[in-house]
């Protein structure tokens, strides 16, 4: 059984990067907010504060983890699982390099229908988290994150059918093949250049989907003191907060695998190993940028978040589609 | 199907095992390392130190279920939209008018919906 040996060796692996990942984008985006804010963050756990990750899950591990009376049992220990598990699993179509051990499962000839399955079942964890708690906060943030949820999935299929559409397929392999700086322009190949507004549009829904900021109604701390996860404590909360990030980093390398090329960059043939830090320096670039939006926009008005989905991201999207197809069908450089 | 292909399918599917089991023992290894001292007062739900008033599992607004239920139409239409997609550098003319002509019927019910105002907070 090498083969088995070798995906679950290959799993594990992954999984550990992400988790190290999450570790240290919560520290990063401590950091930075706190410089914008004319803070200096955390500092005193190690030089720069960079043992603060592991301090933080230390003691997240050996706090009381407390079950309230009144919570529906079954349910409140399923929803941080579910939270965890997608967002962890979200990562495995994605190819972070060339050559076959940094491709993943990115062969998979389902792979963006696969995301946003997978991505339509981490809201499950986040509304039964709600639902399960019988607190009013967390039953009023998991209706927000249904709602939000259902408003945004829509502009990001539109978003990934045009990408589809540019690549011709569904495997994400092929989708990065399709931006190689030998089938167009160099780096105008990429996506982003080709479909500007599929690729604005992509993140605007990504930052909801991972009700990032300015889309955080579902955990407002001011209105909903934590939303769904109010009841949440110990390494309960900690799975929600890992899945939150993990989430992020996944939506990161999407975008980045879907309209900045993937792996894709200069002396890729020769040298292999660039395309793994070509991939990760385009997702350390779109996790910053999350960041910074946080760090920069107030929250969206409820009403104005779910009209702003329906309103204007899915007809601008129906439009893109529709312009795109003409574009191939008339055969525009670029287009096919 | 192609060993490359089933192989992958085999990642995703040992990747969700692994996730799981990692997990569950990421949460065993908590409990066992964590004190347990629960009282009424931490037991009881936390609404901001306020004693709960009424029910939390009450019903939602209608408008809700309407949300829900264009979302439900319209995702299920992307879907078929990704097929389309896939085979469009291969379709006849014909074909393709016929894609344009359900992106078309799709905006149509968007619009129709919205005059409707459905899409509206009332």
């Amino acid at each position: 059984m090498p083969v088995i040996l070798e995906l679950i060796l290959k799993s594990l692996v992954l999984i550990f990067v992400l988790l190290t990942g999450f570790a240290y984008m919560s520290l990063v985006e401590r950091k930075v907010l706190a410089r914008l804010q004319a803070r200096y963050g955390p500092n005193r756990a190690g030089p720069f504060g960079l043992l603060q990750p592991l301090a933080d899950g230390l003691k997240l591990i050996v706090k009381e983890s407390i079950t309230p009376k009144s919570v529906d049992v079954p349910i409140y220990f399923l929803a941080p699982v579910l939270v965890v598990i997608p967002a962890l699993i979200l990562f495995a179509v994605i190819p972070v390099g060339p050559g076959d051990l940094f491709q993943l499962a990115s062969k998979v000839n389902v792979g963006v229908l696969y995301v946003l399955g997978v991505m339509g079942v981490a809201v499950y964890g986040i509304v039964l988290a709600g639902w399960s708690s019988n607190n009013k906060y967390a039953s009023l943030g998991g209706l927000r994150a249904s709602a939000q949820l259902i408003s945004y999935e829509l502009g990001m299929g539109l978003a990934m059918v045009t990408v589809v559409l540019m690549a011709g397929s569904m495997s994400m392999a092929d989708i990065v093949a399709a931006q190689l700086p030998t089938q167009f322009g160099g780096v105008l190949g990429w996506f982003i250049f080709r479909q500007p507004v599929a690729a604005v549009v992509f993140a605007i829904t990504a930052l909801a989907e991972t009700m990032r900021s300015p889309f955080d109604l579902v955990e407002a701390e001011q209105e909903l003191t934590a939303g769904y996860m109010t009841e949440y404590s110990g390494m309960k909360f900690a799975l929600f907060f890992m899945g939150e990030y993990v989430k992020m980093i996944a939506v990161s390398g999407l975008f980045a695998t879907f309209f900045l090329g993937g792996w894709s960059g200069p002396f890729v043939s020769e040298v292999p190993l660039l395309g793994l830090v070509y991939f990760t320096i385009k997702v350390i670039a779109c996790l910053l940028l999350m960041i910074l939006v946080r760090a920069t926009l107030p929250r969206v008005r409820y009403d104005k978040l779910m009209a702003i989905g329906w309103k204007t991201l899915m007809p601008v999207m129906l439009a893109n589609v529709v312009i795109t197809a003409v574009l191939i069908v008339i055969g525009v450089p670029g287009y096919k | 199907m192609e060993t490359a292909v089933r192989t992958d399918f085999g990642f995703v599917g040992v990747m969700f095992v692994t996730a799981f089991l990692l997990m569950a023992a990421t949460l065993y290894a908590a409990s066992l390392l964590r004190p347990k001292k629960p009282n009424k007062e931490k037991l009881s739900t936390y609404e901001c130190g306020m004693e709960t008033v009424g029910d939390t599992w009450v019903q939602f607004r209608s408008q809700y279920y309407i949300f829900a239920l264009v979302f439900v139409l319209f995702d299920v239409e992307v879907l078929l939209l990704f097929p389309i997609a896939v085979a469009f550098g291969s379709l006849s003319l014909f074909a393709t008018l016929q894609a344009m002509l359900f992106v078309v019927i799709l905006l149509a019910a968007l619009l129709f919906a919205w005059r409707k105002g459905v899409l509206e907070w009332k």
